[in-house]
């Protein structure tokens, strides 16, 4: 993990909770209604690779409303044995998603 | 109708032209029973230029705008990234403001994001919710790439996609898989085909398909268009 770390964006968003490099674990949580975070995510861990930026809420515009409090936005980079269990690819392939601050806790780093 | 040089033609194609209202236009391939979504979609239409949302010319000129969008404006965006290299640290920097500077407006709706396939890491994008795309870029999404089939199965098995798709990856290559979940457009940088040394932009561009900007191609010379470098 340290010696990937080099690769990531080094830029962090002011205010956001996560760095680039940290683990963090997707929350394994239903959602009821438009959300934006893949079922085969939750409960996963992985690693910023950069902060996005901050956008309304997604799960707020689909009803409607403003969307507001803005959330933070990472990309994250989940190995894909990380994902699968079966993964038949190499072990080096990754798979990178946009997830929403509110939708990360710490993770373990692997 | 002014060509008519002589009277005694059935004339109902003439009165139809000028005597009915016109009806919303329908698609060319419309000619089964319409379905709910196309009503739901007239009827919405409708409403919205009916209670001055909006009106039936801006419609029209956002279908012309999507139309006006192609592939070919994301070659000539990834041409000019492989002749200045500039440029392509700006692309990769900052999106947005890399594709202006081209004459290229992205709009409000969601941002862009470039990821550059170097040796050894090659990107490729889906989209596993619904069906994002960098429109504005590339215009209309192919439709497998709207396909369940596509969009279940480059998350889990990307090599094999690619396989199917004839992407033939360097040993040892990674396989970066990029799912556009968030107000994110990812466009694919690929790379530079070594046989195109000292190649115009404009020759560069024409190697640069659709899904090389997907990330399920890499775009290839052929053979006969080599040249001496």
């Amino acid at each position: 993990m340290v010696a990937r770390q080099g690769k990531l964006q080094a830029t962090a968003q002011s205010g956001s909770r996560f760095a680039p490099g940290e683990a963090v674990r997707v929350a394994e949580r239903p959602a009821l209604g438009h959300c934006r975070t893949p079922w085969y995510l939750r409960g996963k861990t992985g690693v910023v690779a950069s902060v996005q930026g901050i956008f309304r809420n997604p799960e707020r515009l689909a009803y409607h409303q403003p969307g507001l409090p803005k959330r933070v936005l990472y990309k994250v980079r989940f190995e894909q044995a990380a994902i699968w269990d079966d993964y038949r690819g190499h072990a080096g392939d990754h798979l990178e998603a946009d997830i929403y601050e509110h939708w990360l806790e710490p993770g373990k780093a692997r | 109708m002014i060509h008519h040089d002589h009277d005694d033609h059935d004339h109902d194609q003439h009165d139809h032209d000028h005597k009915h209202a016109h009806a919303p236009p329908h698609k060319d391939h419309d000619t089964g029973p319409v379905g709910a979504y196309e009503l739901l979609e007239e009827a919405v239409r409708s409403l919205l230029i009916e209670k001055g949302v909006l009106t039936a010319q801006e419609i029209a000129a956002q279908v012309d705008l999507m139309d006006s969008r192609s592939p070919a404006l994301g070659a000539k965006v990834v041409a000019k990234a492989w002749v200045d290299a500039d440029f392509k640290k700006r692309l990769l920097a900052d999106t947005r403001s890399a594709l202006a500077e081209v004459g290229i407006d992205i709009g409000t709706l969601a941002d862009y994001r470039t990821v550059e396939n170097v040796p050894g890491t090659h990107n490729v994008v889906v989209c596993t919710l619904c069906s994002c795309y960098p429109k504005l870029l590339l215009g209309i999404p192919p439709a497998w790439y709207k396909s369940l089939a596509y969009r279940s199965r480059v998350v889990v098995d990307p090599r094999g996609v690619l396989e199917e798709f004839g992407v033939e990856l360097p040993e040892g290559t990674e396989v970066r898989v990029h799912d556009s979940t968030a107000d994110l457009r990812y466009l694919v940088l690929p790379m530079r085909p070594k046989a195109t040394r000292g190649w115009s932009e404009a020759d560069l561009a024409t190697l640069v398909t659709r899904d090389c900007m997907i990330g399920t191609a890499v775009p290839v010379v052929a053979k006969g268009k080599r040249r001496a470098a």
